[in-house]
């Protein structure tokens, strides 16, 4: 691939414009599962929707016909959890019919309560145990070199999970090989299951540590997606290093009453949040639409 | 007999497949000298890595390099990739059923002077453990490059236990290995001794030491202990009616206990498990460390003797 290829072309409003109502999209599809499978993550599903958006919507290459094609970019979900995000896009991308969605987390549902790469096509590796999936990107993005394919690799952290030890072994080892065809993405909404990243075991400065072991930063608002793209682009066109964006967002984004509450990160909404949750999007549908 | 350590033929091994296939890549954590996986790092530079003193980021990079079309080797010592590295293990290998290929040195006591830090008797119960996970323990150098030829052909994650001090070469170039099929080294009929890696040598040697007092000792060579061959082991319960098992490892979760699975539900029969009793390794010379955890063949033949007569 030609280097011009990596290079993408900034968003025009219209695509921006598309890109939010597939957000909504998503979220609405996010829910629905996670409501019918009554448990799930809602609140770090809510907060990567935009990430995920921009990543299968305007940045990655891929053939959800041929999900073995190998030029595809990959992404893995290192923060397993959220995995209604994945599905729903992956679903409406293509890679597998809709309704297997409203059959979330059921007994003999391909679609397992994290990703389970066996099972759901579309999933490169299952994850779901925090602080493993930048060690398996790092080892992928060393493999593309080694066959000297120019694709990339995605890897979305949790910022808790960057608690894990594992994490910064993955870290060194990134920067240590220059791993220019590698991105992080961590969603920092600095909350984890009990309480606030910052008070539990805070990881933060962050970029300071990051840019310690030979990696480019670049800080973003992790729901705007001028922003997102942006940060993307850079990613891909930084040589002789991996790039980590550090991307700030909201747990629960979306929807008022899940919005920056660690007590949702575990759990569904439940039908009377549903109904809230669902007259939001729609109100927020018909804003995008009246401009 | 010609003697050589079941890491020097892992080394040998890995360069030779190297050169046949070019899918194969080796990744190590600072241990290379020791596995023997400096061989091939130094013959295909561009396909060896290695990821420093981080066995967990050592195991997931490999299963990277799995989902990208290669087979990875990732090999450091026993007890660092079974032990540190068990769950990213079962995580990000096998529930994924990825084809990454552990090969693991300085397994058991025969580590010697090191001493129990780094001497693995638990390893073969927790790959064993694992679904998806093949667990050989090779006998001798021959078998261990026969086992990685078989790796390199089995589709799904594998654990291969090599060890740090030579042994007797008892095989020759014929020998086949075939995963979940054992191999009867010698013929018996008054009790069975079924072994897993240097323990088959010593067993033999029990086995002729029996044989000086009258008693007709079989011995099973297990290097695939999952799959575990259930057909031989039933049919020396059918034939002796007295098995022993014997393993450099310890007593609870290994040979013994995969032979007693078999055993209690298919064929009960009279069972005596020799390996490392509740206690870890300690330092001193390999010899001196087999003789010392009764897992010499004098020590196997008087515990032979022993259970025939309970």
């Amino acid at each position: 691939m030609e280097k011009s290829d990596l290079l993408l072309s900034s968003p025009t409003s219209e695509e921006i414009l598309n890109l939010k109502l597939k957000s909504v999209v998503i979220r609405r599809k996010i829910l629905k599962m996670l409501h019918l499978a009554k448990s799930g993550h809602t609140g770090g599903s809510l907060s990567i929707v935009e990430i995920l958006v921009a990543l299968y919507f305007k940045v990655m290459k891929y053939d959800p016909k041929n999900p073995d094609w190998g030029n595809r970019d990959r992404l893995i979900l290192s923060k397993g959890h959220a995995a209604p995000a994945l599905y729903a896009v992956l679903a409406e991308i293509g890679y597998f019919q809709e309704e297997e969605l409203w059959r979330l987390r059921k007994l003999g549902a391909p679609l397992q309560g994290h990703p389970d790469s066996n099972k759901t096509p579309g999933v490169e590796i299952s994850t779901g145990s925090l602080g493993q999936g930048l060690g398996i990107g790092s080892g992928v993005a060393l493999a593309l070199k080694l066959k000297q394919n120019s694709a990339m690799v995605y890897v979305i952290l949790g910022d808790g999970e960057m608690q894990e030890g594992m994490v910064w072994e993955a870290i060194m080892a990134s920067g240590h090989y220059k791993l220019d065809n590698l991105c992080a993405i961590l969603d920092n909404n600095n909350l984890q299951i009990d309480g606030k990243v910052s008070d539990i075991m805070s990881i933060y400065p962050v970029e300071d540590k990051l840019k310690a072991f030979g990696w480019n930063i670049i800080t973003i608002d992790g729901h705007d997606f001028s922003s997102i793209i942006s940060a993307l682009t850079l990613a891909r066109t930084t040589k002789g290093k991996p790039t980590f964006i550090i991307a700030h967002t909201v747990k629960g984004k979306g929807v008022s009453i899940f919005e920056n509450k660690a007590k949702y990160h575990g759990v569904a909404p439940n039908d009377e949040e549903f109904e809230i949750a669902m007259q939001e999007l729609q109100k927020q549908e018909e804003d995008l639409l009246n401009g | 007999m010609d003697k050589k350590a079941t890491r020097d033929a892992y080394g040998e091994a890995l360069v030779e497949l190297g050169k046949k296939d070019p899918r194969i890549v080796v990744l190590d954590a600072d241990l290379s000298g020791s596995t023997r996986t400096a061989k091939f790092a130094k013959e295909f530079p561009d396909r060896f890595f290695n990821m420093g003193i981080a066995e967990q980021n050592l195991m997931v990079a490999a299963a990277g390099f799995a989902i990208t079309g290669f087979i990875p080797f990732a090999s450091t010592f026993a007890i660092f990739a079974t032990g540190r590295a068990w769950e990213p293990i079962r995580q990000s290998i096998a529930y994924s059923n990825i084809n990454v290929k552990i090969v693991a040195s300085h397994a058991g006591i025969t580590v010697g002077e090191d001493g129990g830090s780094h001497q693995a008797v638990e390893d073969i119960t927790l790959m064993r453990v694992i679904p998806n996970m093949h667990v050989f323990v090779p006998a001798d150098a021959t078998e261990t490059r026969k086992v990685i030829e078989k790796v390199v052909e089995i589709e799904g994650p594998c654990y291969v236990r090599t060890g740090r001090s030579k042994v007797p070469i008892i095989f020759d170039d014929n020998y086949k290995f075939e995963p979940g099929k054992a191999h009867r080294v010698r013929e018996g009929k008054d009790v069975s001794i079924i072994a897993t890696g240097i323990e088959v040598y010593e067993s033999l040697r029990a086995a002729e030491l029996l044989k000086r007092e009258g008693i007709s000792a079989s011995v099973v060579n297990m290097s695939s202990i999952k799959p575990i061959d259930k057909e031989i082991i039933v049919e020396e319960a059918e034939s002796t009616g007295r098995i022993v098992t014997v393993e450099e490892h310890s007593i609870y979760g290994g040979l013994g206990s995969a032979v007693a699975e078999v055993l209690c539900q298919s064929l009960p029969a009279k069972l005596k498990i020799i390996g490392i009793k509740d206690e870890f390794g300690i330092s001193g010379k390999a010899e001196e460390l087999v003789k010392y955890f009764g897992l010499d063949s004098e020590s196997i033949a008087r515990e032979v003797k022993r259970f025939l007569n309970e």
